[in-house]
């Protein structure tokens, strides 16, 4: 009997109040799809972190048969070029900086190449002579990249010394930035959200001054005359969050999966699951959302 | 006769039955309302609502609160419904000390007054029947209760058979019937009416009285103030007057003016 009561002047109030629901609804949808973006970019950053940024610090190029470098003079780097070069990265000179090396062969590269662009038509016509061999050098610090480079560029042998963390900071940074402005987007978009369904809510107590009134008369608790309204904020929200959470599935499925990752196939993407892991917390950040703007909202309202 | 060899009827802590002839047994304390020195100030500075009144109220008495506009009847009422905290004094209903009676407690304090207004104060689109469940409704009680108490109460007010019309097709009379099953359906102990004669005509008036009336003689202590002269005259019941803020006579199976 009570809930049922409970629910049923719920849904008065929201079929009442429909085109406040509905913008409630929109705002909140909005807000925590922003909420969510942000979010789910940093997944994405540290997705590409976790697979590229630690593993591969430093490469050290090693000549090519054809390199025009004047390093490069003696053609492709001989056995003896790269043992010269292994040792000094083995060396104690370098030991306190570097943390791992391993070699990569051209038959390696070649391979690694051939997996990753096995159906582009332009990667049929290479060969395995035309890579490179190179170092891979993992560093302690790997802000202390240019102790390598000093090293070995201009070191017979080397074709190019290339910090590979810089290949992926412009796309972090871009990332980043991407974070901050829908999370500050996101914050603009919750305080209005807020402000909205206080306002709603307070309308809606207001049209039903009538029936709260005569509540508080006749003995209803506190909690059994704002209930409903509380309920009805939640509800407006968990549609938004719903709808948000929805709207950041389609974005990642069609646009990240299936237009990015066939476009552009050097970075590993967030999939659907990631934006399972953040849905309940848009769904808990719009109850909190309802349930802050209820608290202010009734205490002057539905005062005993 | 029948009531030899069970001397003791009294104790069964029936609220609705006043203490009669025999004494009162401690717990059922005679005053249902009682009002110690209270004095009310809604501002700062200005002339008092409620002056230092003392008013005592016992279980099963009809009592009028008389006075010009002003005087302080509303806010008497207000202070036993605990709508308003008196500046200084005690308020005690239905053997609690409102002072001292928590906020959350309040409600439960209500579910014990019935109230009735002069503008009835109904939902427009409940049916009668509705409004007057709705009290019911949203003190949580069962559906099967209501079911029953609701039909019983409109049948004691005398409106069998009009369940289902709305407040606007029935006459201020009706609609105050349903004001007062409304109140009564919880079976309260006391029931505050603030002028609920004030909107009706003269004979209508005398209906709401009689029914008034026959709630009081149920056991429920009614506390009505009013405006109607001829009413309070007619009924010959306690009268209080008030004179802005203080309590000028308390004159019981009283009229209305003292003057005349």
């Amino acid at each position: 009997m009570r809930l049922q009561f409970i629910l049923s002047e719920m849904f008065v109030g929201l079929r009442r109040n429909l085109s406040m629901a509905v913008s409630v609804i929109l705002v909140t949808f909005v807000s925590l799809t922003f909420v969510g973006a942000a979010a789910l970019l940093q997944a994405q950053i540290s997705q590409v972190k976790d697979q590229w940024y630690d593993k591969v610090e430093v490469t050290i190029y090693l000549c090519p048969q054809d390199s025009e470098k004047p390093t490069c003079a003696g053609g492709e780097a001989s056995q003896a070029q790269i043992d010269e070069i292994g040792q000094k990265l083995h060396s104690d000179a370098l030991a306190p900086y570097v943390k791992k090396v391993y070699f990569e062969t051209k038959q390696q590269a070649y391979e690694s190449f051939e997996k990753r662009y096995a159906n582009e038509w332009w990667a049929q016509s290479v060969t395995a002579d035309q890579m490179q061999a190179s170092y891979r050098v993992a560093l302690v610090d790997p802000s202390q990249y240019q102790v390598i480079s000093d090293t070995f560029t201009g070191h017979t042998g080397v074709d190019v010394v290339q910090d590979q963390r810089k290949v992926f900071e412009p796309l972090i940074l871009v990332l980043n930035r991407a974070t901050l402005i829908s999370g500050g987007l996101a914050v603009v978009m919750l305080l209005a959200a807020t402000l909205l369904i206080t306002t709603t809510i307070r309308l809606s107590a207001m049209s039903r001054r009538r029936e709260t009134g005569i509540m508080r008369l006749v003995g209803a608790s506190n909690l059994f005359i704002q209930l409903p309204f509380m309920l009805e904020g939640a509800i407006a929200a968990t549609i938004g969050a719903g709808l948000a959470v929805g709207g950041l599935w389609f974005g990642v499925r069609y646009l990240v999966q299936d237009w990015l990752a066939t476009s552009v196939r050097w970075i590993p993407y967030i999939g659907a699951g990631d934006v399972w892991t953040v849905a309940p917390f848009l769904l808990a950040a719009a109850i909190l959302l309802a349930a802050i703007s209820s608290l202010v909202s009734l205490g002057r309202y539905t005062k005993v | 006769m029948a009531v030899r060899g069970r001397p003791h009827v009294v104790l069964t802590l029936d609220r609705s039955v006043p203490c009669g002839y025999l004494p009162c047994p401690r717990r059922l304390a005679s005053h249902v309302i009682r009002l110690n020195n209270v004095t009310k100030v809604y501002a700062r500075g200005a002339r008092p609502a409620l002056d230092d009144v003392d008013l005592e109220i016992e279980r099963g008495e009809f009592v009028f609160l008389v006075g010009a506009s002003g005087s302080g009847k509303s806010t008497l009422l207000r202070l036993m419904l605990r709508e308003e905290r008196p500046t200084g004094g005690k308020v005690f209903v239905a053997g609690k000390d409102l002072s001292k009676l928590s906020t959350w407690k309040v409600p439960y304090l209500r579910r014990q007054i019935g109230t009735v207004f002069q503008d009835f104060r109904l939902l427009p689109n409940k049916t009668v029947f509705e409004n007057v469940a709705f009290a019911l409704q949203v003190i949580g009680k069962p559906r099967h209760h209501i079911m029953t108490t609701v039909p019983d109460t409109l049948e004691l007010v005398g409106l069998g058979g009009k369940e289902k019309r709305r407040p606007h097709e029935l006459s201020g009379g009706e609609q105050q019937r349903v004001a007062i099953a409304r109140a009564f359906v919880n079976r309260p102990s006391i029931l505050l009416a603030d002028e609920p004669t004030g909107n009706l005509d003269p004979t209508t008036s005398v209906g709401i009285m009689r029914l008034l009336d026959r709630i009081n003689r149920t056991g429920t202590t009614v506390v009505m103030a009013t405006h109607d002269d001829e009413i309070v005259d007619q009924m010959r019941k306690r009268v209080v007057e008030l004179d802005t803020g203080q309590v000028v006579r308390d004159q019981s199976r009283g009229v209305y003016g003292s003057d005349r």
